[in-house]
Order: C-alpha cells, then structure tokens, then sequence
C-alpha cells in the first residue's frame, strides 16, 4: 500500500517546493537587501568602499611644502592623524567642527590641503577653525595618488613607526571616531 | 574636393584624440597614444565609479591618464603600469578583477548557471521517460466506481 503511494507523494512534495519556493527565495532576497540598508544607514556598510592598499604599510614617500609643510618622514613617535581635505569640498565643512572637537580631545591631526590655493586653504581654515598642528599643500595632487586617495576628506591614522593603520573616507563623524580612532589611538599610543 | 578629402582623412586620423576631452593631453606618439587609452580603458575613475578613467571628466582622472601617458612614453609595459595603480587603488581600479579566490565565485558564476540549467533539461527529459507508477488495488477500486456510474 505505501510503495505505490510514494511517487504520488514525491510530487505532491515537488509541487509545493515549486510554489512555494519562488517565494522563500524571494523572501531571502528582501531579507539581505533589507540588512543591506540597514547596516548602510548605520554606516556599517559602505558598497561604494574601496579598501586602502596602505593599511599596515609605511606612509608614502612625500616631502610637501606648506604651512609650514612637512614630510613623511616627520609622521613618527607618536599616532598622527592626517586629514586630506580642501576649501571647495562641502563635506570638509561639515566635517569642520568634528575635527576642532577632534584636536579638543587632545588628538594631534596634521592637515593636507587637496588640489587647493594656500590662500584659499587659509581663508577657510580662518573662517572654520584650524585644527591642524601642521599643514602642508598638494597642490598638483600627485602625493595623494600615491596613498591611494579617492576624493576628500579622508582621514588617515599613522602609527609612532610610520605605519598606516586606518583610513576613513568621507567626512568623519563622532561614531567613526568613539567606535574605531579612539580604539585604535589607545592601541597605538 | 581633394582639400575636402584630405581634411577629413585628417579628421579620421586624429579620433584616437577625442577619447579624451583635451587634446593636449595625448601623446604625439599616435601608437603610444593608442596604447595609453587601451590602457586607460581598464582602469575605473575612483570619483565616478562606473566610467573608466579615459571616459571620466573628473580630474582625478585627468591626474591618472597623465600617469598612465607618463609611464607609457617612459617604456613602461602594460601590465606594470596597471600594477603601478594596483599598488597605490588594489584590484578594485581594474574594471576586469583578475582571476583569484576572492573572485571565484563572480568569474565562475556562468559555468555554474549552464551547470544549473543543464541540471535542469536532464532531470526533466529523465522524467519524461518513466512510466507513471502501476495503480494501486484502491486506486483501481476508486476508478471502476468513477467509471461505473
């Protein structure tokens, strides 16, 4: 009685694998794009993130002139953030006030100016606060190829041995610096 | 009508150019030129992530064909000008990821949807050939009542 009922069974089976599975795979989909955009509002998840060759690597060669200007081998004996940023980028101005609380915190930031005019440089560092202990001018912006930079503002954390250890892009938010600089900066201190 | 003729043969010659916006930055080399763009070709603009650094007008772009054009005329190969920019960009300037672990799935994905589907035609043209399953004796009973009445 059961071994001739089974291939009945067996199809019933397949029938409802095939409505029902259109709809368990439709259903996963919603599932990811949903922690996708989740996670993206958050800032967890970035799908235009490009991952820095430089993590782990010494800091680029590069001697720049500036205010008063400095180079890579300067960027040692202690954690230095290096901000990239410039006069005409919006998000650098957002991002003005979070590295001002930035420096409050006792955190040393050195400043490259992107593709920017000295006076222009000054004009907004005077308009918006300055808070760089050092900065220096990419003019031609061929330094900032060499660490791989894709637009500003991007920050960099550089270890007492010269090493990159973070790169943030995009305007820092306190987020980003409570859950990974300061981390980091205790780590490396 | 020759002059006409000449002018455009000129005009014809001179479309390597105008891959780019700005004539001055291509090489007087017209092979060297020609080589810069195939190159250029295969690199991503880091600012408009879906265009190639010899279609972008972004000026990180700009920056980059200058490089490329640089290293070129320098007698630099192909590959190690693509290297160049791989060091400084990783694999994600390419807009042909090479071939590795991490891309395996990406590079293999039309191998496994024709395994899939060829999966699919030889289990359905399997089934086709069997014979539906003798009836069982209350199937039989079930279908003389049908027939009956």
């Amino acid at each position: 009685m059961t071994s001739p009922d089974r291939p009945r069974h067996e199809s019933a089976m397949r029938r409802r694998l095939l409505l029902f599975g259109p709809f368990a795979a439709v259903l996963a989909a919603g599932g990811a794009f949903y922690v996708m955009l989740e996670r993206e509002t958050e800032g967890r998840f970035d799908p235009r993130g490009v991952p820095s060759m430089l993590i782990g690597k010494p800091v680029p060669t590069f001697t720049l002139p500036g205010n008063p200007g400095f180079a890579s081998a300067d960027l040692r004996g202690r954690p230095i953030v290096v901000n990239w940023f410039a006069s005409w980028c919006a998000p650098c101005l957002e991002e003005a006030p979070v590295l001002m609380d930035l420096k409050r915190a006792g955190v040393e930031i050195w400043g490259i100016a992107y593709k920017d005019r000295p006076d222009a440089t000054a004009a907004f560092l005077a308009g918006h606060g300055d808070p760089y202990a050092k900065r220096a001018d990419d003019q031609p912006g061929r330094v900032a190829i060499d660490w791989g930079l894709t637009g500003v503002p991007e920050t960099y954390l550089i270890d007492p041995a010269g090493i990159v250890r973070w790169r943030y892009v995009g305007p820092l938010t306190t987020d980003a610096i409570a859950g990974e600089l300061q981390p980091l900066l205790r780590r490396y201190a | 009508m020759i002059r006409l003729a000449l002018a455009f043969t000129l005009f014809l010659l001179a479309a390597p150019a105008f891959a780019i916006s700005d004539p001055n930055e291509a090489l007087p080399d017209p092979k060297q030129e020609a080589r810069a763009v195939a190159i250029g070709e295969q690199l991503r603009c880091l600012v408009c992530q879906n265009e190639s650094i010899e279609d972008s007008g972004a000026d990180l772009a700009r920056d980059l064909r200058h490089i490329v054009r640089q290293q070129v005329a320098a007698g630099k190969t192909d590959q190690q000008v693509i290297d160049w920019l791989v060091a400084r960009y990783g694999n994600f300037v390419r807009l042909r990821p090479p071939f590795e672990a991490s891309t395996l799935l990406l590079w293999g994905s039309p191998v496994l949807a024709l395994a899939g589907g060829a999966a699919i035609v030889l289990l359905a043209r399997r089934r086709q050939g069997e014979s539906p399953p003798p009836l069982s004796d209350a199937e039989r009973k079930r279908l003389r009542r049908l027939l009956d009445t």
